[in-house]
């Protein structure tokens, strides 16, 4: 079985399209492009909304909230979406299927990223903050220089968490008649294609990696190596004691 | 409108008339979906205790553990459900594939947890233990895992509210659950918007994650009385 899932990933007619059938790498272009829309929604909306809630102590509320939308089940949010909303499309547009698939995505993106940004800046010592208050920085340079920077470590693991779960949903957008990796899961089930099925499933798995590696990377040239712990040379504060504080506020927001 | 037919109404709050209508197959759904998200996680604290007890004892086991369960719950559900059949050797569409790969997240997360539940345990708490006479096991089972409880708890909080989701996943996969009721859904609302199934499922699926949340906060509080000794004072 593992050979035929080989032979179906390495046969160059699955890499391109045909009338009938999409390749593998448009498939995998529709994929990004819809979990880049999303992420990029629910960025612009969490990390601001996060910042705030941390800076100012107000609206925790709405972290709670965001939360308990993880008790919903996606699939049955994104075939309800999609059966209210598509039929107000008319025509040659997937429009009616995408929409319901991006709000899905969005809320699922926007809690883990909310609540770590949220926690992130909670989580930056007082004793920086106060620092940074005596020499004179107003609210929003507090904000903007030291409780952002500190807290991008955890803001990070959010967005990880975040991309990971986007890809794997968009995945099951698929299964409503959408393009992207899961169609060759999808359509391999529904054409008994086994080989097909599987593949798609290593296809996703494969961009899930790969994102998180991506992020990973950047993470670690955007964190300031005074918050990482990370010197170049021999360091002289141990790095463990450095991290410890962010491990165990990463460990209580999983 | 009032002699409508209750079964053909296809108002999103007619699900509790579908729930009636198809009692037998909803329940049965409903059972497969309760012991598909809850085994995983039994197994999984199984399997977890011991290597989550090892990577705290020996802590050179600690980064690689953390980083190889990281890497496992990188993999989407839905991908890691089509790929176990052909690496166990499994028929392609196996009623094992889902537990198997649901107990493969469970330790994934749990491992983790467990260490560091232990790892929260108080030194001084340990050493006092030590001087009292416990020995290695007895001091892990009587004196070290009560004290992790909550942390552990938290875990098993966050495994089965997401093993609940992800089962629901593998409905789509054509696995017996709560998921069916929404592909019985999409499949009635070629024509038009058929909301009861879908509704119900979504419903069930949430009544089934806040009865496990529950039932674990209560155990918890069972199994610490000491506590709510501290609190009450």
């Amino acid at each position: 079985m593992i050979g035929d899932v080989l032979t179906w990933l390495n046969d160059p007619a699955h890499w391109r399209d045909t009338r009938v059938d999409k390749g593998i790498p448009t498939q995998l272009q529709t994929h990004i492009t819809f979990t880049l829309i999303a992420l990029a929604i629910a960025l612009a909306l969490a990390l601001p909304l996060g910042l705030f809630i941390g800076h100012t102590g107000r609206l925790t509320f709405l972290v709670t909230a965001a939360n308990a939308l993880r008790a919903l089940p996606t699939v049955g949010v994104l075939v309800l979406l999609t059966v209210i909303i598509s039929p107000h499309f008319h025509g040659r547009t997937d429009l009616g299927f995408v929409i319901p698939t991006e709000i899905v995505l969005v809320f699922l993106a926007v809690p883990p990223i909310l609540s770590n940004t949220y926690a992130g800046v909670q989580n930056v010592s007082a004793a920086a903050r106060d620092a940074a208050a005596g020499m004179g920085m107003t609210g929003t340079q507090v904000l903007r220089k030291v409780e952002l920077p500190c807290s991008l470590p955890l803001i990070f693991s959010g967005f990880r968490s975040a991309t990971l779960q986007v890809i794997a949903t968009a995945t099951v957008a698929s299964y409503v008649t959408l393009g992207g990796l899961g169609a060759f899961i999808y359509d391999g089930l529904q054409q008994q294609d086994f080989p097909q099925m599987i593949g798609g499933g290593v296809l996703v798995a494969l961009l899930a990696l790969l994102a998180d590696l991506l992020l990973a990377t950047i993470q670690r040239y955007a964190v300031s190596r005074g918050i990482s712990g990370r010197f170049s040379t021999k360091s002289v504060i141990p790095a463990d004691a450095a991290t410890a504080q962010v491990r165990t506020a990463e460990a209580s927001t999983v | 409108m009032i002699l409508a037919d209750s079964s053909s109404s296809s108002s999103p709050l007619h699900f509790w008339g579908y729930f009636l209508d198809h009692r037998a197959e909803d329940l049965r759904w409903l059972w497969d979906h309760t012991y598909l998200s809850l085994i995983p996680v039994v197994i999984g604290l199984v399997i977890a205790l011991p290597l989550g007890w090892l990577s705290r004892r020996y802590g050179w086991l600690y980064p690689p553990m953390v980083s190889i369960s990281g890497l496992l719950y990188t993999i989407p559900s839905i991908a890691l459900f089509v790929m176990v059949p052909p690496l166990l050797g499994l028929k392609s569409l196996d009623p094992l594939q889902v537990p198997i790969a649901l107990t493969v997240y469970s330790v994934a997360l749990l491992v983790r947890v467990v260490a560091d539940g232990l790892a929260s345990v108080p030194e001084d708490v340990a050493q006092a233990a030590t001087a009292v006479g416990y020995k290695r096991l007895s001091l892990l089972f009587r004196v070290e895992l009560p004290i992790a409880v909550p942390v552990i708890a938290a875990g098993l909080r966050v495994a089965t509210v997401s093993n609940v989701s992800m089962v629901a996943i593998a409905g789509t996969i054509g696995q017996e659950n709560l998921g069916r009721l929404f592909d019985q859904g999409k499949q009635l609302s070629t024509t038009g918007p058929y909301y009861p199934p879908i509704v119900l499922g979504i419903v069930l699926c949430v009544l089934l994650a806040l009865t496990f949340d529950l039932l674990i906060v209560f155990g918890t509080r069972m199994l610490t009385p000491w506590r709510r000794a501290v609190v009450g004072r």
